[in-house]
């Protein structure tokens, strides 16, 4: 049999629906006791409206799966990071048009620092790989995209900012 | 089914994304507990405090959404507006629960009068895109107030609530990319032609009366900061002068030399003693759930 665990794992992002949420690294714990499921998934933003999707999207699946008795848990600590984007779903993402994330490991203590110009790390272009691209705008169709532009194809693309 | 939208609400246990369709679930499972010292009703006005500063300002930046000077500027403003939004809606949860009585997020969101709402004035006042500002008021305000929630929410989250603890941590990665959104506007706008210039001048001018407010300790606050709960914010102020001087020196730009707005025998916001702009945006704000209370759709 399935497990659930394998059942919430390949549950789709309803906006990134290339990717699973283990890959996004949402999906945080699955325990299964008999057929009661209790899934514990962290928003990306906290004003995400995918959140409730992902509820309904895991509790629909897991219900088909046979599990009568689901329910979906919402942590906020420890804070979701693009850190925890698979390397499965860094291939996925570039594949599909979306520039993935680098890695930006844990945040050095102290004051945020500002950033009077975007950052300047190379993003390269994932349709045709040029690191000649420069950021439109930081804020793209969803809350964790940038908007960019390849110089070289000219094509706009979005980028999944680090977070 | 009668109508397209029938079979968005309360399809079986699935919820959607629709004001009115049950959309309350934003906190379960995180650990509620309050902590067993804490004073209920300060704990409740602090929720409401960071809460109405997040939901005024995001009502306010939506307003410019289809309005911005460019398309890319409509999804921002509205993105952060978004950001906003979901701190406010896990605040104003927190605050129903600190209070004890039966009432959530849209009760207190939709049906709090004026005198009730904490927010400090400057996340209320109309900085456009009508008359009452421009767009680079809006960025003037963006500014301040990203600099000051930066600064607020990083020690937040030292918080003994566990609640405050965990959306303040969350929220400083996104506060932290509105604050470089709204600073790089300000190098945009004051570097770029005499009249933006000017107009960039002028926003800093226009908020400015509003900015000491966010840095007098209210006696919740100063309770609360005592028991390790929340945040002094007069504390905040060094850090946030230094960030806004950077800004400004990077800008070209000098900080205004603009009298601050007296209170009202020695209350604000954070009293309920709001601006005259106040009425008008609660007006549009809840106007559709107190013209059809209970409605789904």
């Amino acid at each position: 049999m399935v497990t659930a665990r394998a059942v919430a794992a390949a549950v789709l992002d309803p906006e990134l629906p290339v990717l699973t949420l283990a890959d996004l690294g949402v999906l945080r714990d699955v325990e299964e006791d008999g057929d009661r499921v209790v899934v514990t998934i962290t928003p990306t933003y906290t004003g995400c409206p995918a959140l409730d999707e992902m509820r309904a999207d895991l509790t629909r699946a897991l219900r088909a799966a046979g599990y009568a008795d689901v329910e979906v848990r919402t942590v906020l600590h420890p804070a979701w990071t693009t850190d925890w984007i698979s390397e499965d779903g860094l291939r996925k993402l570039a594949e599909h048009g979306i520039a993935p994330p680098s890695r930006i490991g844990p945040r050095a203590a102290g004051p945020v620092p500002l950033n009077l110009e975007p950052p300047a790390a190379v993003v390269r272009c994932p349709r045709c790989g040029s690191p000649r691209t420069s950021e439109l705008s930081r804020f793209g169709s969803t809350a964790c995209k940038a908007l960019r532009s390849c110089a070289d194809c000219r094509e706009p693309f979005e980028h999944v900012k680090e977070i | 089914m009668n109508n397209a939208y029938d079979g968005l609400v309360d399809a079986g246990e699935e919820r959607h994304w629709a004001f009115g369709t049950g959309f309350t679930a934003a906190l379960s499972g995180v650990d509620r507990a309050l902590p067993a010292d804490v004073d209920r009703e300060d704990l409740t006005a602090y929720c409401l405090m960071l809460g109405d500063d997040a939901l005024i300002l995001s009502q306010r930046l939506a307003e410019w959404c289809s309005r911005a000077p460019e398309l890319e500027e409509d999804v921002a403003l509205a993105n952060i507006a978004l950001d906003l939004l979901g701190q406010a809606r896990l605040l104003l949860t927190r605050a129903a629960e600190a209070d004890g009585v039966a009432c959530d997020e849209d009760a207190l969101a939709f049906t709090r009068d004026e005198h009730e709402f904490r927010n400090a004035r400057l996340v209320e006042i109309d900085c456009g895109p009508g008359p009452g500002g421009d767009f680079a008021a809006t960025i003037a305000r963006l500014l301040v107030f990203a600099t000051f929630r930066l600064a607020l929410l990083q020690r937040l989250a030292g918080s003994r609530d566990p609640v405050l603890a965990a959306v303040a941590a969350k929220g400083v990665k996104e506060v932290a990319y509105h604050r470089d959104h709204a600073a790089q506007w300000t190098l945009r706008l004051a570097g770029g032609t005499e009249f933006s210039r000017e107009r960039m001048v002028a926003g800093l001018d226009r908020v400015w009366p509003y900015v000491d407010e966010l840095f007098t300790t209210h006696p919740v606050e100063a309770r609360l900061a005592d028991a390790g709960i929340a945040v002094d914010p007069a504390e905040l102020r060094a850090e946030v002068d230094d960030v806004l001087d950077t800004v400004f020196a990077a800008a070209g730009l000098t900080r205004p030399e603009v009298a601050p707005l007296a209170s009202v025998n020695g209350r604000a916001g954070r009293d309920g003693v709001h601006t005259e702009a106040m009425g008008y945006l609660l007006a549009e704000m809840q106007h559709v759930h107190r013209s059809m209370p209970g409605a789904t759709w």
